[in-house]
């Protein structure tokens, strides 16, 4: 038994050196570890405690955490540099810790671009598609999933294929389209197709939620002279209420992350989200680093903020789109 | 035939879906598509050209270099990151948290992750300030360590931006493999590696032969998902180089973008967008059928 478990335990590192070697080339080449990590392995029976003292079981580790450290340096460099005054960073550098906390370049940038308003753009549009596009689903999949409506088939190929399409093959028409209607320039625009985009995915997922729902639910409430409107929103909604809200978290980050619609249907000033709002700043003569960095950190906290408080039900979500 | 008549109720549900998919999704589609075989500056009316602009679109260089990048960007946004999220999901998985408990693997699962959740166009900002020339970051550093001559005009030299972009986009997309991973390692049974165990299997073996094999689904979800994600890339493109240098990072999107809003040539860029939909659709239908097909000879 201990043989058994020392060995699963010990076998990873060694094989994983190897494989290290086509993705990593660097550290892991160093023959001191192999031989340090394959060692063990096939002396576990005998001496299970050599294991213990093993340096090379914090080799992975490390690798593990320099890779972490390169991924989010780029984030700590912005946030340090956003703080600093463009004095201090043009003396000492992007690396250089800031001298005293310099908060007047993010007050100038968020006066200039005024933030708060795009900041509220964006929430108000992921806000609406997010309870829209849920309400959309779920009516499209009750009728889909629990309905079984004549020609489901055809509806769900629709909707996979309308989650597959690039946002380029509508945008002209809907461009020509929302100018006629008058509806160009407008958060209600950028509502309504972000609302049907998103259903898509919606749709597509919650119908086979909704395939598996159990019958005697629905039959219990039919017994109970619940008709289909009372059935759907007395039964179903409720029952399925966590996958819904995976939809609705994903629907909203989606939206307040989506940039290319709404760099179009978005020009003026007033009507800017968060994310064209900064785009489209890129490049301008008004830029350096340091307002750069702040620009770009007022960008990451909302982002930020969102994922602590979504967290859970992200991992959950982001699991349920896999299994189908 | 007692279902049908049970089930008629139903269809009321589907008609606002159907509405609002008509006016933002069919209407659109089918426009674009008539569009591109007409020439047409956005105002007045569309002259019909015939397949002109798809024979234009086919001797035009540009437009081969657009899907040339892509098939880079592919590399750096599917098949990179897909094999190296694998590999790490297993390690953080199948040793990390055995040997230094659950917590350590989910922080470094979060810490992967971390680019996915910020705009596509704040990140564009923070890597167009780290690599800009003058004032950028990586220049910087690289000049106070002595390493100055490494210093390159990361993304405003032909010969380098797309490399740079390719380098953004792994940063960028690795956490999104590593959590699928992570999330479909969990329903393996740990009876499947006790008994491979107890026949003598490698780790090497165990992860070929069982984790492959159980995550198979969420592989070909993160394959198909992240190929399409390359062939629509825009927000990066857009705020990181619009295309350039001299079109050396110009992508199929980005071009259509420009042939719309910059040049009014409308019916070229439908064209160039109705071809990006019949990849992306064929593209989805043969790993579709490739998926079935594999659920099937391992059923």
């Amino acid at each position: 038994m201990t043989d058994r478990t020392e060995r699963r335990r010990a076998a990873p590192m060694s094989d994983l050196a190897g494989e290290g070697q086509e993705g990593m080339t660097t550290e892991t080449q160093d023959p001191m570890t192999l031989t340090a990590t394959r060692a063990p392995q096939r002396r576990t029976a005998e001496k299970p405690a050599l294991r213990e003292r093993n340096p090379g079981r914090f080799l992975i580790l490390t690798i593990l955490l320099v890779l972490l450290l390169l991924i989010v340096a780029p984030l700590l460099v912005v946030a340090v540099n956003a703080v600093k005054s463009p004095a201090d960073y043009a003396a000492n550098g992007p690396l250089s810790l800031p001298g005293k906390l310099h908060w007047q370049g993010i007050v100038d940038f968020w006066n200039r671009v005024d933030f708060g308003l795009k900041l509220w753009n964006s929430f108000i549009t992921s806000l609406a598609v997010a309870v829209l596009g849920v309400i959309l689903s779920v009516l499209n999949a009750y009728a889909l999933g629990i309905g079984r409506v004549r020609g489901r088939l055809w509806f769900l190929v629709f909707f996979l294929i309308a989650n597959l399409l690039p946002q380029e093959v509508l945008v002209y028409p809907l461009y020509y389209l929302s100018k006629q209607f008058g509806l160009y320039d407008s958060l209600f625009s950028i509502i309504i197709i972000f609302t049907v985009i998103q259903s898509a995915f919606g749709t597509y997922l919650l119908t086979s939620v909704y395939t598996e729902f159990p019958k005697e639910l629905l039959e219990a409430a039919a017994i109970d002279g619940a008709g289909k409107w009372r059935a759907l929103w007395r039964v179903v909604v409720p029952v399925s209420r966590p996958t819904l809200a995976v939809l609705f978290t994903f629907f909203f980050i989606w939206t307040w992350n989506e940039f290319f619609l709404p760099l179009i249907f978005l020009i003026s000033n007033d009507n800017q989200t968060v994310p064209v709002a900064l785009g489209v700043l890129q490049g301008d003569r008004m830029m350096d680093a340091t307002t750069t960095s702040a620009s770009a950190l007022i960008g990451i906290i909302p982002a930020m903020v969102f994922f602590l408080i979504f967290q859970r039900t992200l991992t959950r979500g982001i699991a349920a789109g896999a299994i189908k | 035939m007692a279902g049908s008549t049970k089930n008629r109720g139903y269809a009321v549900y589907l008609i606002p879906g159907i509405v609002a998919s008509t006016a933002v999704i069919i209407v659109p589609l089918v426009m674009t598509v008539y569009i591109s075989f007409t020439k047409w500056t956005g105002i007045g009316s569309p002259r019909w050209v015939g397949f002109d602009n798809y024979t234009r679109l086919f001797q035009d260089a540009n437009f081969w270099a657009s899907f040339g990048h892509i098939i880079l960007l592919i590399l750096a946004m599917a098949v990179v990151p897909t094999f190296l999220g694998l590999v790490l999901a297993a390690v953080l998985f199948d040793y990390i948290a055995k040997r230094f408990g659950d917590r350590w693997a989910s922080v470094l699962r979060s810490g992967y992750y971390l680019p996915q959740v910020l705009p596509v166009a704040v990140t564009g900002i923070i890597w167009g300030w780290i690599l800009h020339p003058s004032y950028g970051a990586l220049n910087r550093i690289l000049e106070s360590v002595g390493l100055g001559s490494l210093a390159h005009n990361w993304l405003g030299d032909p010969q380098y931006a797309l490399y740079s972009v390719m380098g953004v986009m792994i940063w960028f997309q690795l956490g999104y493999p590593i959590v699928m991973f992570m999330s479909g390692l969990q329903r393996i049974d740990p009876e499947l590696y006790e008994a491979a165990d107890l026949d003598g299997a490698t780790w090497w073996q165990r992860f070929r032969k069982i984790t492959i094999a159980m995550i198979r689904p969420e592989l070909y979800v993160v394959l198909v998902t992240t190929t399409i994600a390359s062939l629509k890339i825009f927000g990066q493109i857009f705020v990181l180089t619009r295309g350039g240098p001299s079109n050396a990072t110009l992508v199929p999107s980005y071009f259509a973008y420009k042939n719309f809003f910059e040049k009014a040539q409308v019916g070229y860029g439908s064209a160039i967008s109705t071809v990006l939909t019949v990849l992306i659709v064929v593209l989805a239908i043969v790993f579709l059928r490739l998926q079935n097909r594999a659920e099937r000879t391992s059923s």
